[in-house]
């Protein structure tokens, strides 16, 4: 059997999630979970049901219930005065970032958001940074109460320490849109003015006239050159400096000898010069770096490892407790870590068992425990039980602090992209020429010949065709595929994807998914405080099964947990209710083990296993028939944490020379990865999250699959929705077209060159002809360009144009 | 042919007076979200009294 068919095909109101029982549901429509269906009641209460005529299922899947208290910091008034960025009397004005921004119906529902909390005066989104600007009324409302009312309708705000330190400080760079807006001035005003120069035999201008055309012209293009032109210059000398040779510095090189060139043609009266050629291309090009910027800035990459720390811990003062912001905790300040805190400084353990889980810092996952005394370095997890600790360093002088700006350091080393590399040929094979032309006419014996033609042809021949044809393919390309939820890290990313020859899969996670509708419950039926103690149990850990089993009880009024306890892999015990509660497998409770499908949670109060929860995997929809096209073309893997139960059902759909290994922690994985790239094999890592963070950082192209858009995903290289994996190989594919449009735009950018160079080899190259060439394959390079991605997106299946998702 | 110079001066004096406004408006901020203010305009207005009659 491959993949199981999908009976019901009824889709969430929400979120347009399948459904798989149709149980949840509110006046006649049906909800894939609880928490869509809350978010439901509460616009149908406001009145705000608008947000789901204006697009098809707006909404986002409410995966976890918001832990209560988790704003409490927000009371504290120190810590809630950060966030306002002012006050005036009862007016506070706050924003924040909200990663699920995603469509029309979230601007509208956002703006409006003064029907479900009337004290909130206005909120204003800013759509493209996934912004919202709010001025409420404090004396009758908080910012605590504003928040909440976000997350309610499903939009928690990322509130974070990294924010929080340059929450004023923010400030969006307009650079690029000042200077395409003087290049382009430049441009189309130096064109006019030398239609006369070329339009008209010379001589017949008379000299005051076209001594004031061609003032102008210089004038004009001393702004285009030396201001907007000035990125070219710069990225130039620092690639020379690093000893390598980028696409700009030929770039760079061309603009100035034209500048140069135009300037004698101008003084000396012999021609027109080409300083219209020389605006326009600095216009196009800044326009094709734009478009490119802003299709990689739709999803933030740069989140750092301060994005996840707490913003404020407690510090214990004497007999009280005071919420303190963390960057401001100093050495020697004693706090207080809860279980499932992060500890953001490096300290000391000085009360409580200390079991800390470094996974978010090595990709380690078994715990480490600390003794008292010993130090804890930040980022670390504590597993569980309060613990007080002492700090060491503060925040910025953290061990994870250093090694973070370390290892991004090594990271930003640009290495020649293969454009470079064919942009320094290419610039090589100019030289040539024009040095071979320049002889020719040397030996001849006409040096204002030789001249003519060496300036020329570096003028005609630069390599910004290649530039542009890079800037627009890849920006229309990382346009489209975030239009399918695909999101890019950088252009460099889809090079690598062409490198790829080996394509390795996490399995739990990535090619399962676990549903809360599968879950199912047997053995003595559960009282009603059984269940509220079992809930309040599994919140206290943050493995995987929890949250499904969480959702299938549906309980709300949690309880005081004590003494819990995690063993990693085995299950989890506490005191609640003063009855001692284990979950977890079957050795953990000693019951015996039956042969189940799925992955089973025994129930253990006081000394009774009551029953057990069966959580089924389920493969995700069309991954047996991705792995049969994919494997075709790669050797593909299988690297699974869990235990083999699955190995017989892997076997039967892998192909039969693929490595499938299971029991693999995530330094195994990384070794994986590691001894693959040693043989000479470039990999592409699929995963889900933080046990792969290792590998998907080690592999060549690491991808990281989600079922939301704020996911913590550390990294890698791709983002991909998990509705989409499906289309890896399509998006491979793309990839690779993306690379044949480029080598396609390139020969045709040659063509025109070997006209302009026709003409330049001789001596002869008119202005004129320069001015006509230039826009043309500019112009031709971006039509072609465009239609090109869009040609082959379709072809692969992609949407090209709206935010629904339609493929195939 | 000297009225020529007036023109060019006028006319390139119109196309500096847009970039001007161009260069303010990006100042401003009109370029920073190019999305929102096209959609908002869409919205349907809502009647302070329907919306109140809502459930």
């Amino acid at each position: 059997m491959k993949v199981k068919p999908n009976i019901s095909l009824s889709t969430c109101y929400h979120c347009g999630d399948n459904c798989m029982n149709q149980n949840i549901s509110l006046e006649e429509k049906i909800f894939c979970c609880e928490g869509c269906k809350t978010v439901y009641e509460i616009l149908n209460q406001s009145g705000l049901c608008d947000y789901y005529s204006y697009n098809e299922h707006p909404g986002l899947k409410q995966y976890r219930e918001i832990r209560s208290g988790k704003f409490d910091f927000l009371d504290d008034e120190q810590i809630r005065s950060k966030f306002i960025t002012f006050a005036n009397g009862t007016e506070q004005h706050t924003h924040f970032y909200l990663p699920q921004i995603h469509c029309s119906s979230c601007l509208w529902l956002l703006e409006n958001i003064t029907t479900i909390n009337p004290h909130i005066i206005s909120s204003r989104v800013n759509f493209d940074n996934k912004e919202i600007f709010i001025t409420y009324n404090a004396q009758q409302t908080s910012l605590k109460q504003v928040v909440l009312d976000l997350t309610k309708i499903g939009y928690e705000p990322h509130l974070s320490l990294d924010e929080y330190s340059h929450h004023s400080a923010k400030k969006i760079d307009r650079t690029r849109w000042y200077k395409i807006g003087v290049a382009g001035f430049c441009f189309s005003n130096i064109m006019m003015l030398s239609f006369p120069e070329y339009l008209l035999q010379s001589g017949v201008l008379e000299s005051s006239l076209s001594f004031y055309f061609k003032t102008l012209i210089v004038l004009l293009s001393i702004p285009a050159l030396f201001y907007s032109g000035s990125e070219f210059f710069v990225s130039a000398y620092k690639s020379l400096k690093h000893r390598y040779l980028n696409i700009d510095a030929p770039v760079a090189l061309a603009l100035m000898i034209t500048f140069g060139r135009s300037l004698y043609e101008l003084s000396t009266g012999i021609g027109a010069g080409y300083l219209d050629s020389m605006s326009g291309i600095i216009f196009f090009l800044l326009l094709g770096r734009m478009l490119q910027d802003r299709t990689i800035n739709i999803i933030n990459f740069d989140r750092d490892y301060k994005s996840f720390f707490p913003i404020a811990v407690q510090k214990v003062e004497g007999q009280r407790l005071q919420a303190t912001v963390v960057h401001e905790l100093k050495e020697g300040d004693t706090i207080q870590i809860h279980s499932q805190e992060i500890v953001p400084v490096d300290s000391i353990l000085s009360k409580g068992e200390a079991e800390i889980d470094y996974s978010f810092v090595n990709g380690e996952t078994l715990p480490v425990k600390i003794n008292k005394g010993e130090i804890i370095y930040a980022g670390g997890k504590q597993l569980s039980g309060l613990i007080e600790l002492i700090v060491v360093k503060p925040l910025s002088q953290s061990y994870l602090t250093n090694l973070w700006n370390n290892s991004t350091s090594d990271k930003d080393v640009e290495k020649a992209s293969w454009v470079d590399q064919i942009g320094k040929y290419f610039t090589y094979l100019v030289l040539a020429i024009g040095l071979t032309a320049g002889a020719y006419w040397y030996a001849y014996g006409d040096s204002m010949r030789m001249w003519n033609a060496l300036t020329t042809i570096l003028i005609v021949a630069c390599p910004c065709a290649l530039l542009l044809a890079e800037n627009f393919t890849y920006s229309n390309v990382l346009r489209i595929l975030g239009l399918n939820k695909i999101y890019l890290k950088s252009k460099k990313t889809l090079e690598n994807i062409n490198l790829v020859d080996t394509i390795v899969f996490d399995k739990t996670g990535t090619l399962t998914h676990t549903r809360e509708n599968l879950v199912s419950y047997t053995g003595r039926a559960l009282q009603p405080d059984e269940r509220i103690e079992i809930a309040s149990l599994l919140n206290q850990s943050m493995h995987t099964l929890v949250s499904p089993i969480l959702h299938f009880l549906k309980e709300n009024d949690l309880q005081k947990v004590d003494h819990f306890k995690e063993e990693k892999g085995q299950g989890i015990e506490a005191w609640v209710n003063e009855k001692h509660i284990k979950l977890g497998s079957a050795s953990f409770v000693n019951a015996l083990n039956e042969e189940d499908t799925g992955t089973t949670v025994y129930v253990k109060i006081e000394k009774e296993i009551l029953g057990k929860f069966i959580v089924q995997n389920e493969y995700r929809e069309g991954m047996w028939e991705m792995i049969d096209v994919l494997h075709v073309d790669y050797p593909v893997a299988l690297l699974s944490g869990d235990n083999d139960r699955e190995m017989d059902n892997v076997k039967k759909n892998f192909p039969a020379n693929a490595e499938i290994r299971f029991y693999q922690k995530p330094e195994d994985k990384c070794t994986y990865i590691h001894t693959q790239q040693q043989s000479g094999a470039q990999v592409m890592m699929i995963g889900d999250g933080l046990n792969d963070a290792g590998a998907l950082k080690a592999s060549t192209v690491g991808i990281a699959i989600t079922d939301g858009n704020n996911v913590f995903t550390p990294s890698s290289d791709v983002i991909m929705d998990s509705s989409n994996l499906k289309y890896l190989n399509q998006f491979i594919g793309y990839a690779k077209d993306s690379r044949k449009i480029i080598l396609l735009t390139f020969a045709i950018s040659v063509v025109y060159n070997i006209v302009g160079l026709y003409f330049a080899v001789q001596g002869t190259l008119n202005p004129l002809i320069a001015a006509i060439l230039m826009p043309c394959s500019s112009l031709t390079i971006i039509a072609v360009t465009y239609f090109l991605s869009i040609y082959y997106g379709k072809k692969q299946g992609f949407t090209i144009h709206s935010n629904q998702l339609n493929l195939q | 042919m000297e009225v020529i110079i007036l023109l060019l001066t006028v006319s390139i004096c119109i196309a500096g007076a847009f970039l001007a406004a161009f260069l303010w408006s990006v100042k401003n901020g009109q370029m920073d979200d190019t999305y929102s203010p096209a959609h908002r305009i869409l919205f349907d207005k809502k009647n302070e009294n329907e919306s109140d009659q809502e459930p």
